[in-house]
């Protein structure tokens, strides 16, 4: 038995530790970091135990400006990105004919570098001395004025992030819910069809409560993911967030660790933490409502 | 009086009616096809438009009569591109078979040996999957600049190889092999290592196919972990490479070029999206998120 018990965990032992060492022992020593005050990295010495960091970061005008963003980001995607899904998910499971074919051209955005592609995003709203930008012409055409999306008035700025954001997410979400789409039993629409309901009355009444495990479970990871945006705005704005007005809490993070700004993880820890607290409140205030309206 | 119902028209209208809402479906979906493709086109018409022709168009022009190879020829001569590439391709290779040999071992122990303390081990396992990155990656960056492991390939490297996800995903796969073949080896005297390498991966070689595409797509994709570790050009990958190039590279506003980069970055992931597309969008409906 005991030899048993060894040469299990002899096949475990890479794994736990690569685990220990990179996530159990970095999980508890950025609590540890967030209380430090004073922290050195050069010297790692600290002068205190408190909540000075904590204190600090909620005074800082560039964290709140990334956390005002980064809610922005969430409340505006989160649903839009969820509902189009559903739309094109509903669509696309009703036709027959092409129907892998852009199954497959959706899920495209999912493999693809997502600071590669927002280089495109980027050029296709940018405003330069040669060009308005394909976006602008669009808005021209239309009798708008131009207007610079990346280096211009904040909203414009939000705008693309948030465009680029849902482009990003909605592969994953597609897939998901055509998948759940495709698992409903289908003598509940044959059922409905021989009772002449009519399709709204069929989607609201059979296919929403039949999905909606699913759909909670892309709004949670949608709240989490979208919490924790960061490449999306590097790519359209580059390194310098903070310049551009278009940090998230995340990018603040990185850039109290590294960088211009760098050299400070106690800070950085503080913030995740932040951070972190703010994502399990979501998700537990997700749960609470799921239970009145999700049908398991 | 004519009471008689003209089914014929009733018919008719119906059939109106769905070939409507039909069209309006296909509208509606092709209208999000491109959507999502017009980026990778205008990427790649960018890509093969030279820098005065780009840069004379006030209004973009969607397509192009004179083509042109240069800023490809560009991107491998004035930037290190190859170089970006190269390292990409070490660090993707080097830090999917590290995780494979990992994630194999640790699920071949949850799944068929008995130990005391597997339960709750594998609950620890299980819960570390909450874990966001972002909480860990502070400490693991003071770690690795602490053994001086920035601008190393081992630095890149260590901290990306654990993947819980994934041990979860091969355990479960590994459980559903009868315990039949298991005796069976036994009786034959083959050791569990042996039963392992012989019997459970060729078996489950689909799944492990699968955790090596996505794994393969998350080490192409990494930029966060990359940036903060390497500040040494010579260290870079292509996601911190096309930063790099954006931000000092090829001169000043040379789009075109910057677009055949991207384009040449993003080829090798969708070939490997069109070879195994079954497989990756499988793999991850069974409950993968990106990042």
């Amino acid at each position: 038995m005991n030899n048993k018990n060894r040469k299990a965990w002899l096949y475990l032992l890479p794994a736990v530790l690569f685990l220990g060492f990179f996530m159990v022992y970095p999980l508890i020593d950025v609590f540890i970091y967030s209380f430090e005050e004073g922290y050195n990295s050069a010297s790692q010495t600290f002068y205190g135990v408190g909540l000075y960091n904590y204190r600090y970061i909620l005074r800082d005008p560039y964290f709140l400006q990334a956390v005002k963003n980064t809610f922005i980001l969430v409340m505006i995607t989160v649903p839009i990105s969820t509902c189009l899904a559903l739309l094109i998910s509903v669509g696309l499971s009703s036709i027959k004919a092409v129907k892998n074919l852009y199954q497959t051209i959706y899920f495209l955005p999912y493999v693809t570098n997502t600071l590669a592609v927002g280089l495109v995003f980027m050029i296709l709203f940018k405003q330069t001395p040669y060009t308005d930008g394909l976006a602008n012409l669009i808005i021209n055409f239309f009798g708008g004025s131009s207007v610079d999306f990346i280096g211009g008035p904040y909203w414009a700025k939000m705008f693309v992030l948030c465009f680029y954001t849902v482009w990003v997410v909605m592969p994953f979400k597609i897939l998901i819910l055509t998948s759940a789409l495709a698992s409903v039993n289908q003598d509940y629409y044959n059922a409905a069809k021989v009772d002449g309901t009519s399709r709204i009355r069929t989607f609201t009444r059979i296919t929403l409560p039949m999905i909606s495990p699913t759909i909670f479970y892309l709004v949670i990871t949608g709240f989490i993911g979208a919490f924790k945006a960061y490449s999306d705005a590097v790519a359209l704005f580059g390194t310098d967030l903070n310049a551009a007005e278009m940090n998230t809490i995340v990018g603040y993070v990185y850039d109290m660790l590294y960088g211009n700004s760098g050299g400070y993880p106690s800070y950085a820890s503080a913030a995740a933490i932040i951070l972190f607290a703010i994502v399990l409140t979501i998700t537990c205030i997700n749960l609470l409502i799921s239970r009145k309206h999700v049908h398991y | 009086m004519d009471k008689r119902i003209d089914y014929a028209k009733i018919e008719k209208s119906a059939n109106a009616k769905e070939t409507t809402r039909k069209a309006v479906i296909y509208v509606m979906l092709t209208v999000w096809a491109v959507m999502v493709l017009f980026p990778f086109y205008w990427m790649l018409l960018t890509s093969v438009k030279s820098y005065s022709a780009y840069n004379s168009e006030y209004i973009p022009q969607f397509f192009t009569l004179s083509p042109t190879i240069q800023n490809y020829i560009d991107v491998f001569t004035s930037v290190p591109l190859a170089d970006y590439l190269f390292n990409t391709l070490v660090f993707t290779v080097a830090t999917t078979a590290i995780m494979l040999v990992v994630t194999v071992l640790a699920a071949f122990a949850f799944a068929r040996l008995d130990f005391r303390g597997k339960n709750i081990v594998f609950t620890i396992f299980l819960s570390l999957m909450m874990i966001p990155s972002e909480l860990v990656v502070i400490t693991n960056f003071v770690t690795i600049t602490n053994l001086d492991l920035r601008n190393t390939f081992m630095g890149l490297i260590l901290p990306s190889v654990t993947s819980v996800f994934y041990i979860y995903l091969l355990r479960e796969n590994f459980a559903q092999i009868p315990d039949e073949l298991y005796y069976a080896a036994k009786v034959d005297g083959t050791s569990d290592l042996k039963y392992l390498l012989k019997v459970l991966i060729p078996i489950c070689k689909p799944t492990i196919i699968t955790i090596t595409i996505l794994k393969v797509i998350e080490c192409w994709n990494s930029y966060v972990w990359p940036r903060l570790i390497t500040d040494d050009a010579a260290y870079f990958l292509v996601s911190n490479g096309i930063q790099e190039i954006r931000e000092n590279g090829l001169g000043r506003e040379n789009i075109p070029a910057m677009m055949a980069a991207v384009v040449v970055i993003s080829v090798p992931l969708i070939v490997l999206f069109l070879i195994f597309h079954k497989k990756i969008m499988a793999g991850v409906s069974r409950g993968g998120t990106k990042g």
